[in-house]
């Protein structure tokens, strides 16, 4: 069954997302003990460095073996502001007109060979990520192109300073992947931590069986008190979804942290009553549809609006909502952040018109002006059911409401990127996944390619490009607001360079005994397993 | 003997070789690039100095030829190299899931035998009864059945039926212990996956033993055993039996040396962490020192299984003498 939770504000970070969660009528005393075992939705990670890899796999597998310098607070990881220290001692206040951000380091902190933490770990791990040596990877290096420097005056200090003022650096500061790691190793070897595993975080690596399992025992020497609750867990490897809801119906597993389907979750329901508890919550992930600017006639800015005019968005979602797991309508900042548009703001962009007579009468007009009526083209999309397929399928029938005939491509990951990258493509079902709610540095998706390198849609916008650093100075928060409004607009109505789907809805289920857990909007965040124990 | 198995053997370095040659070829013609792959995994572009120097880490930007050199000579060397996908040794990626594989392929080989020899032969001696009938519908429907079909359907069948029994769904665990370690433990988790590949398999060779015994047992010398007044057992067992194993013991030997690499549907319905499953994702990763690694392990352990059934030829038949 769903618990619905009330929903907390707090300051500037209202708390949105539909996190339906249980609320314990008195607070339960976390009991220790046990060893939790749950399934990742992979065969392998690619490899343990979360400052290179940007998968799950990677997360949910190694994340309890680590600390972070910040991090959403994991008592309320639904929280877009709510940021709280884990390796420093608070959360520092800006100084030089915002430019500055100085952290103080826990003293006593030890990585799990027993090393003491400094604050040069600190730096070396985030100089890792921020400015990569040659030949080592860092998938967040664009985040932090706002760093100017970063210093540790002494060992128990770290000092980052920005380029300029930017409310988009202590969420990107707060990311899930930048992991501690010891400085000595990474100065011996900066590959060592693709392989191995050392860190300082509430778990040690007890065991790694490729493509089994993965096993963790308690941290003795952890720095926050009486964590964590578990003695240890096992995470078993398991691609095939079937497998892993089997698994939690015998109780073979507790549960997983991706996210199930409704068709899932409804079964284990039925089966197993209150012996699991479902939470959910929007996703800040979403399907993107993007049109190849650079392939007849989607360079035609007439085509790319019909496109989206075609879609009736407030419908759909409901209907996809019983079948696929998305959920929530919303534009190109995730929904119910301070920055996102209300619904009344996006009904007012292409896309999002409440009378999708009138948006498709207007798509026709537009395909007819352009000379594109009864326009074919191919639709490619990635081999992956949830919600790819079911979203691709739905956009095909929508798109026939306006003559539009559309053939599905649909292709593994490897070539899937491929054909993006090398522009062999019409039209695109992309995916847009942050971890933490960033607006700021979530939207840079759509910024040209000159910009944002992963950007596949073969357009250029300077005026886009200079509402976005405008945006990403701008420190009053109603200016930014509206200046996220301009390029939002141009992004999805003006330009229609891009058409954002039905945000993804998470739906995590879990044993009843497994608690202190609670869903944020990331399937990348809240994965230490610190704050979790078992009810029995 | 000795001589002709050692022939036998020396015969693999060709048939290796030429294998390699072909795995090698095919890989290379498979459109992406690892370092690619490696590096753009989460859709980042990749620039293209990243992208040089981690084909010089894998050795890519040697001539093939030269690759193709070191890839032979390094496995005859039992030296596989190192996976360029995970970066560990492929001997170690292979070991890990090796011992899974083998085990579910020996105990659905047993499975099978002992179910397909003695129902073959029973539905061979009662040709055209009941009992014939009901056989040859068991062997057709293993033959017709999907094995993953098969082991999604016993999974569902043993929540369901633990559930209505004991209140709770129970299956079997799904994490792999090796034996010496707990045998019940690893024992339940290969238990099903081998009764699911060996039906199939006991299916085939179910109905190969039916026909091989009613083959032999029109013969002649079966006629003059039976003339000479001895017991049908004996008949059946000295006389018939072996000499109705030899094409099945070619099936047997045939279908488990594929059951090694060849039970991907299988490992991803139970999870079976396998040797199948390594070669798709290995594929799939176009990691070129795996996949070849494995291509080679496969072939090998092709070719000495008929190695080994043609030594039980000389053993199940005197007459036949290896020159």
């Amino acid at each position: 069954m769903i618990r619905k939770s009330g929903l907390a504000a707090a300051g500037l970070g209202a708390v949105f997302c539909v996190a339906t969660v249980a609320a314990p009528a008195a607070a339960e005393t976390p009991k220790r003990g046990g060893i939790l075992t749950y399934m990742i939705p992979a065969d392998a990670p690619p490899s343990f460095d979360g400052h290179r890899e940007t998968t799950f796999a990677t997360v949910h597998a190694a994340a309890p073996f680590y600390s972070v310098l910040i991090r959403v607070n994991p008592n309320n990881p639904s929280s877009t502001t709510d940021f709280v220290c884990d390796l420093c001692t608070e959360m520092p206040t800006p100084t030089d007109d915002g430019k500055t951000y100085t952290f103080k380091i826990r003293q006593g902190v030890k990585f799990h060979d027993g090393t003491p933490l400094t604050a040069y770990d600190v730096a070396a791990s985030w100089r890792k990520i921020i400015s990569p040596p040659e030949g080592v990877s860092s998938a967040r290096q664009s985040y932090y192109a706002i760093v100017d420097k970063l210093e540790t005056p002494d060992p128990a200090t770290v000092v980052f300073r920005l380029k300029f003022a930017t409310g988009a650096f202590l969420p990107a500061l707060a990311d899930p992947f930048t992991w501690i790691y010891k400085k000595a190793i990474l100065d011996k070897d900066p590959h060592w931590y693709e392989k191995n595993i050392m860190g300082s975080g509430p778990f040690k690596l007890a065991g790694y069986e490729v493509g089994q399992s993965i096993k963790g025992v308690r941290n003795p020497d952890y720095y926050h008190p009486g964590q964590p609750y578990l003695d240890g867990f096992t995470g078993i490897f398991a691609p095939k979804q079937a497998v892993r809801v089997d698994a939690i119906r015998a109780d073979r597993a507790a549960g997983e942290f991706r996210g199930l389907p409704p068709s899932a979750r409804d079964q284990l329901q039925q089966e197993l009553g209150d012996k699991v508890v479902m939470q959910s919550s929007d996703w800040n992930c979403g399907n993107v549809i993007t049109p190849n600017h650079k392939k007849k006639p989607f360079d035609d800015v007439r085509v790319r609006r019909a496109l989206t005019l075609a879609i009736d968005q407030w419908h759909g979602a409901p209907a996809l909502a019983k079948i696929a797991n998305v959920k929530t309508v919303g534009g190109i900042v995730f929904p119910g952040s301070p920055l996102a548009a209300t619904k009344e703001e996006l009904q007012t962009l292409a896309g999002y018109w409440p009378d999708i007579e009138k948006s498709r009468a207007e798509a026709r007009r537009l395909l007819k002006e352009a000379g594109v009526e009864g326009l074919a083209f191919e639709l490619l999309n990635r081999n992956i059911d949830q919600p790819y397929k079911f979203v691709a399928t739905w956009l095909i029938d929508e798109w026939s409401k306006v003559g539009l005939r559309v053939t599905q491509r649909v292709v593994p990951t490897g070539p899937w990127y491929e054909s993006m990258r090398s522009g062999n493509f019409d039209v695109v079902v992309e995916a847009s996944c942050n971890s933490v709610v960033n607006p700021l540095l979530d939207v840079q998706k759509y910024l040209p390619h000159t910009v944002f390198t992963e950007n596949y849609g073969n357009y250029e916008d300077q005026q886009l490009i200079d509402v976005y650093q405008k945006m990403l100075r701008e420190t009053d928060g109603a200016k930014q607001r509206a200046l996220m409004r301009d390029f939002e607009k141009r992004v999805l109505d003006t330009e229609a360079h891009e058409m954002v789907m039905t945000y993804w809805n998470r739906i995590i289920p879990l044993r009843s005994y497994v608690k202190g857990w609670k869903i944020g909007p990331s399937h990348y965040l809240n994965q230490d397993l610190a704050n979790v124990w078992l009810d029995k | 003997m000795h001589r002709y198995v050692v022939n036998r053997v020396l015969l693999l370095i060709p048939t290796l070789v030429g294998a390699a040659a072909v795995v090698f070829v095919l890989m290379r013609l498979i459109p992406g690039d690892i370092c690619v792959l490696r590096l753009g995994s989460g859709g980042m572009s990749v620039n293209p100095r990243a992208i040089a120097l981690c084909h010089a880490e894998l050795g890519l930007d040697r001539p093939l030829i030269v690759q193709f050199l070191d890839f032979v000579w390094g496995f005859f060397r039992l030296d596989f190299g190192i996976s360029m996908w995970s970066g560990k040794p492929v001997a170690e990626e292979i070991a890990a899931r090796l011992p899974i594989s083998l085990e579910i392929a020996v105990m659905a080989t047993v499975i099978a035998i002992l179910i397909a020899i003695p129902l073959g032969t029973i539905s061979a001696l009662k040709q055209n009864s009941w009992i014939d009938h009901v056989v040859r519908t068991v062997a057709i429907a293993g033959i017709a059945t999907p094995s993953f079909w098969l082991g999604i359907v016993s999974l569902l069948a043993v929540l369901s039926i633990s559930h209505a029994i004991f209140g709770a769904p129970w299956m079997p665990p799904i994490d792999y212990v090796p034996f010496w370690q707990d045998p019940l433990h690893n024992l339940s988790v290969a238990i099903l996956p081998a009764l699911t590949v060996g039906y199939r398999y006991s299916a085939v060779t179910m109905r190969m033993t039916r026909s091989a015994m009613l083959e032999v047992l029109r013969e002649d010398y079966i006629r003059t055993a039976r003339a000479k007044g001895l017991v049908e057992r004996l008949i059946v067992n000295r006389h018939a039996l072996k000499n109705a194993l030899l094409p099945v013991v070619t099936l047997i030997g045939i279908e488990f040396a594929f059951l090694i690499g060849g039970l991907v549907v299988t490992e991803q319905v139970f999870n079976i962490n396998g040797v199948g499953r390594l070669l798709v994702l290995a594929i799939q990763n176009q990691d070129y020192t795996l996949t070849q690694a494995l291509v080679m392990l496969t072939v090998a352990i092709f070719v000495l299984a008929n190695l080994v059934v043609d030594l039980l030829y000389a053993w199940l038949d005197p007459r036949i003498r290896f020159a």
